[in-house]
């Protein structure tokens, strides 16, 4: 029998439908933005009008700077925040540090507009730390609004992953090269700047670059606590759902200028990162030792603290969804009448976050495993388009990715605007790759001669995949699946972009109670869903045997 | 430059676990001194001590009249190569060498020009702008060895330096570090597991078990004249037979088993206590090469097993009448090999073997070397 191309199986057929699905559901969107971009709805003429608009007026530049500067300094702050902490938890013996790992991992987790809120109600201008402030003590708190409150509250919300990135890279660190560099007369802060930082620059690059892009693209914090302090992101949503009939075409403008901006430093990042990797493993990893005296006082206090500062704002939260209201407002005294009228008037929240994300876990769960094999195991061509497309997601914020489905999707001849469907599909283009990072780190990890095994014993592709490759991929696909779960449902920044009223979910609905002031309710609804993530995570920890990981 | 180490009554203790107790030993000026043993026995505690990432819980190391227990890693004056390199991956060739340098408030061009002389002594001049990952196992090794000693070390410490290199390299590595070290003459502490390693490059051999040094030597003293069974046994091949040392009107004769065989031996020294007794119990050590097979049909009685040709040498398993199965090597002839199930007579070299005490723990043979 002659077989014309031996490639030519099943999984070039399955990688070219998945091929169609990113084009239609990703690239084609990305299109239709940029077309929308330049093209005049009135004249019907091509023209770079919207993007003059931009840069001629202040208030847009104002935007963009304001942006920038948030995202720099959260950036810079949290890898300034994050790396000593990491440094002291790996090498001090801390009481209680796999607990501490792992709220750390919890907090890092929650939605950040949930911190912004809580942190209005702690600091804000009534909050009960300034009310306590003035009135007890009669000192006057800095105002929480604007850019020092997006500052504080992205920052916190930043730190745990540059946290976890750090932790993850001194692992890899051997102690020998610590006491080559102590034989040859180096210590303290000079082995510090001359070695340990050089080694671990690589991995705050890339986790630098993660925070940069989840700080240029978060939407609800500056929208809560910036006031007037606008951002690219804030100005995309209001000109897209401006009530006096937004326009189109200038949201999709701003959103080229971001996606060309977020592009060049995710090139720029990888240009950098490339120069300066080196892989590294420990044989004899540093070792966090029982330290004496005031150092292991001071480093305790400095991990509490911050563990503490990190969970406030969730434990505060919780905290508030116990009280009683009136109306909207707390009053003295507890009851569980927040969790009542959240399960009463919204409940539906509940259940369509519940089935929105396990739809989309599904779908992910399907496309993962199968993208991460044919990127790992057929690499042609085909597959490593596909693998920079699964890249995207990075680079593109989520409101921007929910207007060019928006605007891709509301006319014929394909109309999904309004349906469960494009939920769907934006939290899968979204959230797939972490699946696809851990299936795909895991078969790696694999030995490809254990398929040929088995199809030397006479079972056919699929049945190889199935009953070999599959069950032994099987752990890397949940634990990714959990990730990709939890982010879902603590996602806001597409939601509120593309959601109706059939397809309201958990952060939208808390995000509008958190608008109209109806705390309570918002409160109860942001407890059961970081309850929900808390236990996921839980799961996700059990199943992996880890206390962190890497997004 | 270089230094006599002296280590006086040195205990370590992690917790309540004694790993290394009592130890004392002097280590010459300009010596290659090696630390040889199996994994555990406390060789890599020793050496981390001497370069003072190891706290000590009792006794004193000193570098010439100098204690220096307290002293941290980086007053020591130590060079240090470490098993895994510990060249640091962020910088070149030249910035791992100079790294050592730059904290000693040098000028410059005094640094260059140290560099630029050890890249020539460890042939890796052409690699000196190339980053680690970029580098072979051995180059890497060279590069570990040239940072060390470039800072001109009182002392260089080697934590078994070798062991991730491929065999063939490893041998080409020991003789450049030989080598390196004879033309330096820093005093040298290396440890490693290998034994053949330790005898290509070494002065003087410790070897270790438990914390314990159990025999300290040349390395000929130490193959030849082991000081007991287990260091007989570590270096080198050998069989262990039992036998008897019986005492005639001070004429001794060591007899073996059942068949009879037996030898006159000299120069063995009995502790008084036993040195009466007309029938002593011992175990002797015969190498491979200690067995000759006997032309006159007398010697122990033994049946070949099997045979292995090594070119110059031919190994024979063979089976003692005893039932003990022992190793014996012969120079290869043009005749063929020995079949397998044919009989033979074995007798011993009796001014090679060693003799101990029943328990293994003293050797009765005599120097040869008086």
């Amino acid at each position: 029998m002659i077989q014309a191309r031996k490639r030519f199986d099943v999984w070039t057929n399955l990688s070219l439908l998945i091929f169609i699905f990113y084009i239609l559901f990703l690239a084609l969107p990305l299109f239709t933005m940029l077309f929308k971009s330049f093209y005049n709805g009135t004249t019907g003429e091509l023209s770079l009008a919207y993007f003059t608009k931009f840069f001629s007026k202040p208030y847009y530049l104002n935007a963009l700077w304001n942006s920038m500067k948030v995202t720099v300094s959260v950036t810079l702050l949290a890898a300034l925040i994050a790396t000593p902490l990491a440094y002291i938890m790996s090498t001090v013996k801390i009481k209680g540090s796999s607990a501490i790992q792992i709220l750390i991992l919890i907090s890092s987790m929650s939605a950040p507009f949930i911190g912004a809120y809580s942190w209005i109600l702690l600091l804000g201008r009534s909050g009960v730390i300034t009310r306590f402030m003035k009135d007890t003590l009669g000192i006057a708190m800095p105002d929480i609004y604007g850019f020092t409150g997006i500052l504080v509250v992205l920052t916190l919300q930043m730190v745990p992953l540059i946290f976890m990135y750090v932790s993850g890279a001194l692992k890899n660190v051997d102690q020998s090269l610590m006491e080559a560099a102590e034989s040859m007369g180096y210590k303290g802060l000079a082995k510090m700047r001359k070695v340990l930082l050089p080694l671990i620059t690589p991995t705050l690059l890339a986790g630098g670059l993660l925070v940069f892009m989840r700080a240029l693209a978060d939407f609800g914090t500056p929208m809560l606590i910036g006031e007037g302090y606008k951002t690219v992101p804030v100005l995309i949503f209001t000109e897209f759902i401006s009530e006096v009939g937004g326009d189109d075409g200038f949201a999709a403008a701003i959103s080229v200028i971001v996606v060309l901006f977020a592009t060049a430093i995710f090139l720029l990042q990888k240009f950098v990162a490339n120069r300066k990797s080196y892989t590294m493993s420990a044989l004899n990893p540093i070792e966090a030792k029982k330290k004496k005296g005031l150092g292991n006082i001071a480093a305790h206090i400095v991990i509490y603290a911050y563990t503490l500062l990190a969970l406030l704002p969730q434990l505060y939260v919780i905290y508030t969804s116990f009280l009683k209201t009136s109306g909207r407002i707390f009053v003295k005294g507890y009851s569980l009448d927040s969790y009542r009228q959240a399960f009463d008037n919204i409940g539906d929240v509940i259940q369509n976050t519940f089935m929105l994300a396990l739809s989309a876990i599904v779908i992910i769960i399907l496309l993962a495993v199968l993208i991460a094999y044919v990127t790992v195991r057929r690499r042609n061509a085909l597959t490593n388009t596909l693998d920079i497309f699964t890249m995207f997601p990075y680079i593109v914020p989520g409101s921007i990715l929910g207007i060019a489905l928006l605007i891709t999707f509301n006319d014929k001849p394909l109309v999904l605007s309004g349906t469960a469907v494009i939920m769907v599909v934006a939290f899968v283009i979204r959230r797939l790759p972490y699946t696809i990072r851990s299936s795909a780190a895991i078969l790696h990890q694999i030995h490809g001669g254990i398929e040929e095994a088995a199809i030397s014993l006479g079972a056919s592709q699929m049945k190889t995949f199935f009953k070999i490759t599959l069950p032994m991929m099987l752990a890397g696909v949940v634990s990714g699946a959990i990730l990709s779960w939890v982010t879902i449902i603590t996602e806001l920044s597409t939601s509120i972009i593309l959601y109706t009223g059939k397809t309201r979910t958990m952060t939208v609905a808390i995000y509008t109670e958190v608008v109209r002031g109806n705390y309570g309710v918002a409160a109860a609804l942001s407890a059961i869903l970081t309850g929900i993530t808390v236990i996921s995570l839980l799961v996700f920890l059990r199943m992996t045997g880890k206390k962190e990981f890497t997004l | 430059m270089s230094v006599t180490i002296s280590i006086q009554d040195l205990v370590k203790k992690y917790g309540d676990a004694t790993v290394i107790p009592e130890l004392s030993v002097e280590i010459k000026k300009g010596e290659f001194f090696t630390l040889l043993g199996p994994s555990g026995c406390g060789k890599t505690t020793l050496l981390r001590m001497i370069a003072g990432f190891n706290s000590i819980e009792g006794g004193t190391i000193k570098f010439n009249d100098k204690t220096i227990n307290n002293v941290e890693p980086g007053k020591r004056n130590i060079g240090m190569v470490f098993q895994n390199y510990a060249i640091f991956p962020h910088l070149s060739v030249t910035g791992n060498i100079a790294f050592g340098l730059q904290n000693r408030k040098l000028a410059k061009s005094e640094i260059a020009s140290k560099v630029e002389d050890i890249l020539k002594v460890v042939q890796i001049e052409q690699y000196k702008d190339r980053m680690p990952k970029n580098l072979s196992g051995g180059q890497q090794q060279r590069v570990a060895l040239a940072r060390a000693i470039v800072i001109r070390p009182d002392v260089l410490l080697m934590d078994e330096p070798l062991s991730n290199l491929d065999a063939k390299l490893r041998i080409d590595m020991r003789n450049a570090i030989k080598a390196l070290q004879r033309d330096v003459g820093i005093t040298t502490v290396y440890v490693t597991h290998d034994q053949e390693e330790a005898m290509a490059v070494s002065d003087r051999i410790a070897v270790m078990k438990s914390g314990v040094i159990q025999h300290l030597g040349t390395p000929q003293e130490i193959y030849q004249r082991p000081a007991n069974l287990f260091v007989a046994t570590f270096i080198g091949r050998t069989n262990v037979l039992e036998a008897a040392l019986t005492n005639n009107q001070g004429t001794r004769t060591l007899r073996f088993g059942e068949s009879g065989y037996q030898e006159p031996v000299e120069r063995v020294n009995i502790p008084e206590e036993d040195a009466a007794k007309p029938l002593l119990a011992v175990k002797v050590s015969v190498r491979p090469e200690e067995f000759v097979i006997s032309e006159d049909g007398t010697g122990i009685r033994a049946k070949i097993v099997h045979s292995v040709f090594l070119g110059q040498m031919t190994h024979y398993f063979v089976s003692l009448e005893s039932g003990q199965s022992v190793e014996i090597t012969q120079e290869s002839t043009s005749a063929r090999p020995l079949e397998p199930n044919q009989t033979i007579f074995l007798k011993v070299k009796t001014d090679k073997i060693n003799i101990y005490d029943a328990r293994g723990e003293l050797n009765y043979t005599g120097s040869d070397r008086p």
